[in-house]
């Protein structure tokens, strides 16, 4: 479905080039859930923007990779060409409902503007169409509701309206970077609930970007870890979650609360996520890594297959892996 | 809205009540005399009686009073009648002028065209100039049209009116020869030559005046812009597909206006004031030229009333900016 291959993305600061985004691989099947899951700062919504052509260029440029989609490379194609594929054929939910919708227009109008550009609907059709859409998404009374303004709303019902316009032309791919992030916990728990019911619904596949392991572990059917700019690990949810093999997805999932006993302390990781600033020669986790060795610092390890399904990028796997043959 | 906007008008009552009162104390404790520019052979005895007869001789309160009541009601009365040919102001004693005898509002009248054609028209060209500059030079930031556009700016927000306003006649008047120097207010306009030669006139006060409403409103366009455009719902509108002409002159621009509207709409009455320096300058008779030899001949009733004038313009603009916004973002509501 979505094929992406050594994704590159830099950004030109005046401090040097900052490597958001190194050498990212990972697809997308039809129909299928994946979740990216990273702190702050790992480049997962580089990556995800990186695809859509969607970052301010300059300062960020995308350096090398492919992104194949539909037989064609969406990092290569032209601004004409990506805004036919942008909100028509891949949806884009983005994090802050409060500020991501226009506060001067009317839902209405904002979400039957891809329809009328996408699809060539007339003013009666796309009305018509929007509506359907709100009241796909759960907003009551949802006719009436296309003439409020965005600050009529609340933020989860603003994010159920993102909801609407991203899937406005029903796209065969939808992008949601960290789309509940900004919304309290109940509202999250509706929110990812909509999202549940729209997959089943639709079957479109859905690329979940969130920082929130439960997040994930709630709806994904795979999870791909980011740190530093790189995936660490990749593997479907139950095969992740019972057998983490990167040292930085087994300390995440040991700083999950409610994992541990009720008085335990929770834990965290120590240390700061690496600035970046040069291409990295060395584990961008090593820094941090309670298993790091010689190795971990002379050579970045690339992303390998372990037992079928699971990819992990890291030298204590292939350290492993060489001991035991 | 509706009691919004009748709430502001009751309390725009008293707020003018009370700039009026204070022009005229402060006009009174200004120092002068409207005898001061008789000839040094009118005797002191006549320059007295001559002061009377001008109603000095009443205490201040008194003369405040009849200044009201000869602006507020005598006024109106006689623009009333006048307009319709019903004859009920009668003899009223309207608002006279010190210096030339006569009614401060038929002054107005026969100055407002100058300086609306001149004044308003540079405000016009100002505006319709800046809006297109501020929008590319946000969109484009930093390119040598933003950079261009940021040194005429600062040349235009720096450099006086009166420097200008000669450079101009000494470019264009006295070396090139292609507009008057001298803003000709008899001109008539009947047929297309005589509508060239108004068109003609009025490029140089036009032009001064235009650099300045550019320089001001491009700026304010332009920072407008800037914020308008790392907001998160362009990168919406974009990861929806829209071209980036939609983007950024129906998602951005709309936002972007709400601000600078307001300011175009409070800089409003300071065409009505007119540009004292430039119709200076380029002889035009306006109510700025008005202003400045009523405050030489010690002119009260006439200074009195164009700056009374000007603050209700002032306090009614600062309503319809307030209006506009309102009805521009539609956040705001004031009910």
């Amino acid at each position: 479905m979505l094929e992406v291959r050594d994704l590159k993305t830099i950004f030109h600061t005046q401090d040097g080039a900052v490597h958001a985004v190194n050498g990212v691989s990972f697809h997308v099947e039809e129909g299928e859930l994946l979740a990216v899951v990273g702190e702050s700062g790992s480049g997962k919504s580089v990556t995800m923007m990186s695809l859509l052509q969607l970052l301010p260029m300059p300062p960020a440029e995308v350096t090398a990779g492919t992104a194949m989609f539909q037989n064609r490379d969406l990092v290569r194609l032209s601004p004409t060409e990506i805004r036919d594929v942008r909100g028509a054929r891949i949806g884009f939910i983005f994090q802050d409902p409060m500020t991501s919708l226009n506060p001067v227009f009317t839902v209405g109008f904002q979400i039957m503007e891809p329809l009328r550009k996408h699809m060539g609907l007339s003013r009666s059709e796309a009305r018509g169409r929007a509506a359907e859409l709100l009241e796909l998404v759960g907003i009551p009374s949802a006719a009436d509701r296309l003439d409020d303004f965005p600050h009529q709303f609340s933020g989860g019902m603003r994010q159920r309206v993102m909801i609407a316009m991203a899937l406005a032309c029903d796209p065969k791919v939808l992008i949601a970077d960290e789309p509940t992030t900004a919304l309290d916990v109940t509202v999250q728990a509706q929110i990812l609930e909509l999202v549940r019911e729209l997959r089943q619904k639709l079957g479109m596949a859905i690329i979940w970007v969130t920082h929130d392991l439960g997040v994930a572990a709630g709806i994904a059917d795979r999870i791909m870890v980011m740190y530093g700019g790189q995936i660490v690990e990749q593997a479907p949810i139950a095969e992740l979650f019972d057998r983490p093999r990167h040292p930085y997805t087994q300390a995440l999932l040991e700083s999950l609360p409610g994992r541990h006993q009720a008085n335990e302390r929770l834990r965290s990781i120590g240390g700061q996520p690496p600035l970046l600033m040069a291409h990295p020669s060395s584990c961008p986790f090593a820094p941090r890594c309670r298993h790091k060795f010689d190795k971990c610092e002379a050579a970045n390890p690339p992303l390998e297959r372990i037992g079928g399904v699971h990819d992990v990028a890291c030298w204590l796997e292939s350290a492993n892996a060489e001991a035991a043959e | 809205m509706l009691n919004y906007i009748i709430r502001r008008l009751l309390i725009a009552v008293p707020t003018l009540l009370f700039i009026s009162l204070a022009i005229f104390l402060l006009l009174d404790l200004a120092p002068g005399d409207p005898t001061a520019q008789m000839p040094l052979t009118v005797p002191p005895e006549v320059r007295e009686k001559i002061r009377l007869a001008l109603g000095l001789g009443e205490p201040i309160h008194v003369r405040y009073l009849l200044w009201l009541k000869q602006f507020l009601i005598n006024e109106p009365l006689h623009i009333f009648s006048d307009s319709t040919g019903w004859d009920i102001a009668g003899d009223s004693q309207r608002v006279i002028s010190w210096q030339t005898r006569s009614p401060v509002f038929d002054i107005i009248v026969q100055r407002l065209p100058q300086t609306m054609w001149v004044v308003g028209m540079s405000y016009v060209v100002g505006i319709l100039i800046a809006i297109p500059i501020g929008i590319i030079s946000a969109y484009r930031q930093y390119s040598w049209f933003d950079q261009t556009g940021t040194f005429v700016t600062m040349v235009g927000y720096s450099v006086p009116p009166f420097f200008t306003g000669v450079l101009v006649i000494v470019i264009f008047s006295v070396q090139l020869g292609w507009f008057p120097s001298i803003y000709d207010t008899t001109h008539r306009v009947v047929d297309w030559d005589t509508f060239v030669f108004q068109l003609r006139q009025m490029v140089m006060p036009v032009m001064v005046l235009a650099l300045q409403t550019t320089a001001q409103i491009s700026r304010f366009m332009r920072a407008s812009m800037l914020d308008n455009l790392n907001q998160d719902y362009v990168r919406t509108a974009r990861g929806k597909g829209m071209t980036e002409k939609v983007v950024v002159l129906i998602h951005v621009l709309r936002n972007s206006l709400i601000p600078v509207i307001t300011v175009i709409a409070l800089g409003v009455p300071g065409i009505f004031g007119g540009a004292i320096i430039t119709e200076q300058i380029f002889k035009v008779n306006g109510i700025g030229q008005l202003l400045i030899t009523a405050i030489y001949a010690y002119d009260i009733p006439m200074v009195q009333t164009l700056t009374f004038i000007f603050a209700v313009l002032i306090v009614t603009f600062n309503l319809i900016a307030d209006v506009l916004y309102g009805m521009l973002d539609p956040r705001i509501r004031y009910d």
